[in-house]
């Protein structure tokens, strides 16, 4: 890694100076952002189509998710992101341990919503509310109910796989740290993939009312 | 804010630690919302409720968790350009879709085409 900086400390020798370096690694992780954000738009735009045309059917199948685990992970994110907030915010102060110990706060909360995530699958599973011939929605095989199934599992298992390599990123930025890399200026690491961490919790804020609560009022 | 966090917006981007704590109260208080709306019946106002409060958060992690509120220019505009996209993916679609029923002969049966 030392020599992607041409052995000269943090500053990498095309750029002028940090402020210029940490400017192009910004604006880089936004152009990556920006084509996540119309990744997830692709599946979201497919949802609002389907479900404007099965609109009982969503609100019947939304039903049968549980709004108190997908409240509780919601928090539990919103938490993950505000130790990742952490850890950033150490990272600019150059405090090793500190970092250490809010990305492991981070990849714990991580792995605690990825927990709920698998309790909530197992359900699905045992309850055959799994799209394909075994589906069964109350007691009758086939339906809409389906589709919202194919859209809850692409969403929400796309989501899980971008914490499952979030957490992976933070793990070995955690090791990072302990070897003292972040402790001279002009290291971003740990900010970029903060921003990475709190759109995937972007993409959650949007959809825990979107799957889980539609038919609640009823 | 004092003298120091406001350094520290100059050199790194970012805010103090009692800002982030209070974005991350309203976080949960807006979670707390969303649920508390669900469970009521305001009749066609019930998505155009939840997308309201779930944007007011997303517009909070990316002005203060994102750092967006201290970034440059050009930033805010890459970070503007994904959303600009995401409404021309969802208007053009959207405006396939729902207006299919407007012409006769689409939603009419086949064989009287």
């Amino acid at each position: 890694m030392s020599d992607s900086y041409g052995g000269h400390g943090a500053l990498a020798h095309h750029f002028e100076d940090l402020e210029q370096q940490r400017e192009a690694h910004t604006l880089g992780m936004w152009a990556f952002l920006v084509t996540e954000i119309l990744f997830f738009g692709g599946l979201f735009a497919a949802y609002v189509v389907y479900r404007s045309a099965y609109p009982e059917a969503f609100a019947n199948a939304s039903n049968q998710l549980d709004p108190v685990l997908g409240g509780i992970n919601t928090a539990v994110l919103i938490g993950s992101s505000f130790t990742m907030v952490l850890a950033v915010h150490a990272a600019q102060q150059r405090r090793k341990w500190a970092i250490f110990g809010w990305l492991w706060a981070t990849i714990v909360l991580g792995t605690a919503f990825l927990g709920v995530k698998y309790v909530e699958y197992h359900h699905k599973w045992e309850h055959h509310l799994i799209p394909g011939p075994n589906f069964l929605f109350e007691g009758q095989p086939g339906g809409s109910e389906q589709l919202f199934f194919a859209l809850y599992f692409s969403m929400t298992g796309l989501h899980a796989f971008h914490m499952v390599i979030g957490a992976g990123i933070l793990v070995w930025l955690s090791v990072l740290a302990l070897k003292g890399r972040f402790d001279e200026p002009g290291r971003n690491a740990v900010e970029m993939t903060g921003l990475y961490w709190h759109f995937v919790d972007l993409v959650w804020i949007f959809l825990f009312p979107l799957l889980y609560l539609l038919g609640r009022h009823q | 804010m004092s003298a120091t966090h406001d350094a520290a917006h100059s050199d790194h981007g970012g805010a103090g630690l009692k800002l982030y704590f209070a974005v991350f109260a309203a976080l949960l208080v807006g979670t707390w919302l969303t649920v508390w709306v669900a469970g009521r019946d305001f009749g066609v106002w019930n998505t155009p409720i939840a997308l309201a409060i779930a944007c007011t958060k997303a517009a909070l992690v990316l002005l203060y968790f994102m750092h967006v509120r201290w970034s440059s220019r050009v930033v805010w505009m890459a970070a503007a350009i994904g959303f600009v996209f995401l409404v021309i993916l969802l208007a053009f679609t959207l405006s396939d879709y729902f207006t299919r029923d407007w012409l006769e002969i689409y939603s009419a049966p086949l064989k009287s085409r």
